[in-house]
């Protein structure tokens, strides 16, 4: 199995028009998706009986503040163990509403790795059953990871200017 | 070693006599406490290891009498804090200090403990000094051991000449109430 044996796969079942972007890095495939085909795709690729995409290798959430209307985004990175081929699959939401489905009901290791990116990136998950912070201080009342903060913020009154020169 | 001597404390200032020897009980209470502190590590990170160092043989905070390390806070009489302390482990931190007994001591050890260090960022508290008071500040990324000790010797020296009244005195009450303890 090879990427052109995934993409093939992916063409015939969800159609040419469901992936936006197709790129390749690395020997990496990277498909670019829309929001509501994330569950039904990786559904998709876990039971498939030659590309089982069963190990949910990590979940990273990204800002890009430039990008209007598609902010915030998340990529999984999926693992084939039987074939040992890696699949990135990405996805983008408006930062007004930065909601995407969980994954949880798939994979196991997304209820961690969920909570981790909306500890550090707001991004909601819909339907995870405990979507609190994991991280950070539980009574944060922001996201520190969001590229919206000055690198030195004058404003801070948590650090002693005196000893630090400034 | 044929040639040893044990070495003792010097008493402290008093008069000296045939049999008897009179000085005030601050200064004898004073002489007791600090050459038998016991500390109570709170080692997170680096600074931990200087610690470890500090503690092992070849330098040796048992010859400051220090050598009953108390790892129960109600035991304890000096906090020494080493390490970076990251803002979700400060009520662990204060409640370790709210759980020892007075008198209480804090040695605060390294840039991290001091300052939050290099770790200018969300995640990491700028300086113990913010939740906890603080009684002697050791600077250092990490210190030596000698800079460890050092340190310990300035609590000593404070022990030695703190006044058994003074944790009753309102100034050392406006300090607490200033850290929201009571």
């Amino acid at each position: 199995m090879d990427n052109q044996h995934i993409l093939q796969a992916l063409r015939e079942k969800f159609g040419d028009e469901s992936m936006v972007g197709i790129g390749e890095s690395h020997g990496i495939l990277q498909i670019t998706i829309s929001n509501d085909l994330i569950v039904p795709m990786m559904h998709f690729l876990y039971a498939d009986p030659i590309m089982k995409f069963q190990f949910f290798t990590d979940l990273v959430g990204i800002h890009f503040p430039d990008a209007v209307g598609q902010e915030l985004g998340v990529i999984y990175h999926l693992h084939s163990l039987e074939n040992n081929v890696r699949l990135w699959i990405k996805a983008y939401a408006p930062i007004e509403r930065p909601n995407f489905p969980t994954l949880t009901g798939l994979y196991a290791a997304a209820n961690w790795m969920e909570r981790e990116a909306f500890d550090f990136y707001g991004i909601i998950f819909e339907g995870h059953p405990n979507l609190i912070r994991i991280l950070n201080v539980d009574d944060m009342d922001y996201h520190p990871m969001r590229k919206e903060y000055p690198l030195e913020d004058a404003t801070r009154h948590d650090k002693i200017d005196e000893m630090f020169g400034r | 070693m044929s040639n040893s001597t044990v070495n003792m404390v010097e008493s402290p200032p008093g008069v000296e006599g045939q049999g008897f020897f009179a000085t005030s009980l601050d200064s004898l209470v004073g002489l007791a406490r600090a050459n038998s502190l016991w500390p109570l590590p709170f080692a997170t990170s680096c600074c931990g290891i200087e610690f470890m160092s500090t503690m092992a043989s070849h330098y040796d905070i048992g010859r400051f009498g220090a050598e009953r390390l108390s790892f129960s806070a109600r035991q304890a009489d000096v906090l020494m804090v080493m390490g970076t302390i990251s803002k979700k482990m400060v009520p662990v931190l204060k409640q370790v200090y709210l759980q020892m007994a007075e008198p209480r001591w804090v040695l605060s050890v390294g840039a991290c403990a001091c300052s939050g260090g290099i770790f200018d960022t969300y995640s990491v508290l700028q300086g113990i000094d913010r939740i906890i008071p603080v009684d002697v500040y050791v600077p250092g990324c990490p210190p030596r051991p000698e800079q460890i000790l050092d340190g310990f010797m300035q609590i000593q020296e404070l022990v030695k000449n703190e006044s058994t009244r003074r944790r009753n005195s309102p100034e050392y009450k406006a300090l607490m109430a200033s850290y929201g303890i009571e």
